[in-house]
């Protein structure tokens, strides 16, 4: 089987589509960072507190905001997380209401706001924590335990919660549910010192400012050293114009995703810098095989023009170029499609990057070349894209 | 077979057992529970993946500075006063940003040489510069500035680690946190209550020092009869049990009758070390914070010829470790020696000691906790998307290049099995930007073999026998996979280490290993697989590509 043979497109007579095209997108995601969404820094980069609460029923956002608001949290953004048989939402308060002298009181205050049915005394179960309900039963010893209450009780608590959180979904509508946990007795002490509230708290992300920043710093520290090491490598093992546009290619996937991001409003996480480290790596691996094959074709041709030479090799990598990119396409869309909320940004990065990195390599990359072979002989220069040392290596 | 093939044959069979063995170890079964208990005992998950809690806190170092500049203070105070050298005023000039500087006013130059004196002989770590206007500033050496720091850390690591493993958490992270200054990084997977994790972090120290009112009794009971109004304890006393007295019969115990209230605790506590006491035998010296040292001189002027009781609690609740006469006031330093102390005993006396006292503030910076349920959900789901995109990929390329499918599907599944051998063998731990890196891989993995394939047709299309196309097809695309995935690798390297203490770091890690278990398993494997099949067939014969 085979899906290209012989294929001869002239992409360096299209360059100008691809200037277009590659300005319009990186322009509107300029535009979207500096004037529309900015860049949507997640809660790892920006500080903040994340607090994601199921609840029993479908919620009702309006009554949800109005308790957030009475608690007197103002900066929050209320939002429905995953689908919506869920029932979650994703309370995301502001880093002006996350304050590092208390850093966990935004979340405090909104479970407090929520709990509204509170009867005096009772703990609420859907929010308690295993060493909560360890402490109970071992203060009530409702099973009359000699030795070890301690420990039996500790695995005991740990069971209730494990059963709450994993086999019934985070949240209890009735403390009876849990025979499937306890026994009798137990269930019957518990409902003597636990109430049910109607939600359970999923998960907390909370971020003081001074992290964030830290954060951002060293990210952005980290991408810049390794397109210098990029440049540098490949200053050696070709021309240092390859890697100029090798950093080039890269920087423009980089911009276009983050644009993307920012066009479509979606938080830039930790993971998704990971997304886009990989991009990095995936873009960069295809444009060296297309640099490679022109290295190595400028040395069987020596008397045609580059452009020639530069549109042969994408040629003769094309078949590659795709079935590489449509195959880990595939993957990444595995994990995009199937991968679930959490790995959504990621997911979606790399879905993007993908698509991008394998045009660039043909798009941007070949086409700095030539451009910058023409500059030099239009300026009555020697030209020099040609790698001195072609064929090294071998 | 000749004996070419056999030592590859070997070496790759061998490479394969000696990394699956990294994945599952010695299984208990070989079930698929079985299994994958025995893969994740290896490959640790990390807490986006399985649940938890995660802190990180910042150690407010400039505390422990300003408790030892106090203490310098003190000092300075003390031996000019003993000198008879009068100056007007010492206070810390900087105490919010520079706590260590010291500015003394109004002493005379002519004191110059006592001062210098002075200092070299009690607080070698500080510098004196100045005297015009006969004002003299101290500031501590900035490699002692950096030592106490640091210190102040790995105080605080210890007396954390030692409070959670009371928890008792399995696999905790404790360590610092590479990212910024001074920091902590707090990892505990499957607890889901970070309130209390802080409030174990913060609980109060270890050591007490009380006043003894009574004992040792034998019993609980023969205590209660000995007090004044028999069976009842006066109410600001307390009853604690005392270590074992030399000599004492079996069943035999020893109670002291103590002060309710404390004279110092741990958390006056600045320092404690091993030491021998004046008899050569081991014991511990502790120095306590210069205002734990105002309250103890306090304490032990008024009780000159009552005895004290060092009371610790090593996990096993308060016991009483020693019971000393007041021949003098103390001000801040002091021993522990509890009779039949040996040397081990006092070294990790003291290091608990150390350990639990805080030696500066904590400030959170960030605090996370994974459910249980989001962990087991988002690893579900993961798991299963990797699964369906690796099969799918699979497929395609025996459909693709049929029988050169196998191997590279071969050289695939070998990659990840090394992959994630190596993981387990080095105990990383497998987290979402990890799984980024293991795709990245898988990528890479891909391309290498179809570079490779799509090289050997080309070849085969201009003309060449297979054995020769197969050879100049793995030449020529071999220059193309040194080059990407030395760039690569290059490029996670300096990721790796700008990145520490970020995710980044294990989704770097992922990637250089998994590159290059790629070279071995796309080139090494895959050319074996070729020139077997290329041994076997007749000259002329079609390679199946």
């Amino acid at each position: 089987m085979e899906f290209f043979r012989n294929t001869n497109v002239d992409f360096l007579g299209k360059k100008w589509y691809f200037l277009a095209f590659s300005l319009i997108f990186s322009v509107a995601g300029v535009f979207s960072m500096l004037f529309w969404h900015g860049i949507p820094w997640g809660v790892d980069f920006r500080g903040g507190t994340l607090v994601y609460v199921k609840f029993s029923h479908t919620p009702n956002e309006d009554a949800i905001r109005a308790a957030i608001d009475r608690a007197g949290l103002r900066n929050f953004k209320l939002q429905r997380y995953d689908q919506a048989a869920n029932n979650e939402e994703l309370v995301d308060l502001d880093v002006r209401e996350t304050n590092e002298q208390a850093l966990d009181q935004g979340k405090l205050n909104i479970i407090k706001a929520l709990e509204s049915n509170a009867p005096e005394g009772k703990t609420d179960l859907n929010n308690a924590s295993s060493l909560t309900v360890q402490k109970y039963l071992l203060d009530k010893d409702p099973q009359r335990l000699g030795i070890d209450a301690d420990k039996k009780y500790a695995a005991l608590g740990q069971s209730i919660v494990d059963y709450r959180d994993k086999t019934l979904g985070g949240v209890l509508t009735s403390i009876d549910q849990l025979q499937g946990a306890a026994d009798p007795a137990t269930v019957a002490s518990l409902k003597d010192g636990f109430y049910l509230s109607d939600f359970g708290v999923r998960n907390v992300e909370i971020v003081g400012p001074q992290v964030g920043g830290q954060l951002r710093k060293q990210a952005g520290l980290a991408t810049l050293y390794s397109m210098l090491g990029m440049l540098v490598y490949l200053g050696v093992r070709f021309e240092w114009i390859y890697g100029v546009a090798a950093v080039i290619t890269v920087f423009h996937d980089t911009l276009i995703t983050v644009g993307a991001f920012s066009l479509l409003k979606e938080d830039i996480s930790l993971t998704v810098i990971a997304a886009i480290l990989t991009l990095i790596g995936y873009s960069n691996n295809d444009t060296i095989v297309v640099f490679d094959r022109i290295r190595e074709n400028i040395k069987l041709m020596r008397r045609e023009k580059l452009s020639d030479i530069v549109n042969r090799s994408i040629n003769q990598t094309l078949s590659r170029t795709i079935l590489t990119a449509g195959l880990t396409f595939l993957t990444v869309l595995a994990l995009f499609l199937f991968g679930g909320e959490v790995l959504r940004g990621f997911s979606l990065a790399l879905v993007i990057g993908i698509l991008i990195g394998t045009y660039s390599s043909i798009a941007i990359a070949a086409p700095i070349l030539v451009a910058y072979q023409d500059w030099r002989i239009e300026k009555g220069k020697r030209p020099v894209a040609m790698p001195v040392g072609a064929g090294k290596g071998r | 077979m000749n004996k070419n093939y056999l030592w590859k044959l070997g070496l790759i069979l061998g490479t394969l057992l000696f990394f699956l063995f990294g994945i599952f170890g010695i299984p208990d079964s070989f079930s698929r529970q079985g299994m994958l208990a025995a893969m994740t005992k290896r490959i640790n998950l990390g807490l986006d993946l399985r649940g938890g809690t995660h802190l990180i806190l910042q150690v407010q170092v400039n505390d422990a500075v300003n408790v030892d500049a106090q203490n310098a203070i003190e000092v300075v105070k003390d031996k000019l006063r003993s000198r008879k050298i009068d100056y007007t005023d010492i206070t810390q000039s900087d105490p919010q940003n520079n706590p260590d500087r010291i500015l003394l006013k109004g002493m005379d130059a002519k004191s110059r040489a006592d001062l210098l004196d002075i200092v070299q002989a009690s607080l070698p770590e500080y510098d004196v510069t100045g005297g015009a206007d006969n004002t003299w500033n101290l500031a501590m050496k900035p490699s002692n500035l950096a030592d106490l720091k640091n210190k102040a850390v790995t105080q605080a690591i210890e007396t954390i680690r030692n409070r959670i493993d009371a928890l008792g958490v399995s696999e905790p992270t404790i360590q610092e946190h590479g990212l910024g200054q001074y920091q902590i990084l707090v990892q505990l997977p499957g607890v889901d209550d970070p309130g209390r994790v802080k409030d174990i972090i913060q609980s109060t120290a270890m050591l007490e020092i009380k006043q003894s009112l009574g004992g040792p009794y034998p019993t609980q009971q023969a205590a209660l009869q000995a007090q004044p109004q028999p069976g009842i304890l006066p109410a600001d006393a307390i009853l604690l049990q005392g270590h074992r007295m030399p000599g004492a019969q079996a069943g035999e115990d020893s109670w002291y009758l103590v002060s309710r209230v404390s004279a110092v605790s741990g958390k006056d506590l600045r320092d404690a070390r091993a030491d021998r006491d004046q008899n050569g035998q081991p014991d511990v010296k502790f120095t306590l914070t210069s205002e734990g040292g105002q309250r103890f001189f306090a304490f032990t002027s008024a009780h000159v010829g009552d005895s004290l009781a060092v009371v610790l609690d090593n996990g096993d609740g308060k016991k009483v470790q020693e019971v000393a006469n007041i021949r003098e006031p103390i001000r801040d330093q002091g021993s522990i020696s509890g009779g039949s102390m040996n040397e081990q005993q006092s070294k990790d006396l003291s290091m608990i000691l150390r350990s639990g006292a805080l030696p500066a503030g904590m400030k959170y910076l960030e605090e996370r906790t994974v459910g249980p349920s989001l962990g087991n959900d988002s690893i579900r789901s993961g798991v299963r998307a990797s699964i369906v995109g690796m099969v799918a990929v699979l497929i395609f390329m025996l459909i693709y290049y049929r029988a050169a499918g196998i191997n590279a599907d071969v050289a695939l599944i070998l990659n990840l099995i090394l992959l994630l051998g190596f993981m387990g063998y080095v105990g990383a731990t497998l987290t979402l930007p990890g799984i980024a890196g293991v795709i990245l891989t898988i990528g890479m993995g891909v391309d290498t073999n179809v570079l490779i394939f799509e090289r050997i047709r080309e070849e085969l299309r201009n003309g060449k026998t297979p054995p020769s196309a197969v050879d100049q097809g793995f030449s020529h695309a071999w220059i193309t996979i040194v080059d990407t995935h030395v760039t690569t690798i290059v490029t996670a390297f300096i990721l790796m280490f700008a990145g520490k203490g970020t995710p980044v770091y294990g989704f770097s890690v992922t990637l250089i290993v998994g590159l290059a278990a790629n070279l071995f398993t796309a080139v090494f494997v895959s050319r074996f697989i070729f020139d077997f099949i290329l041994s076997r067939k007749d000259r002329g014969e079609a390679l199946s590509i």
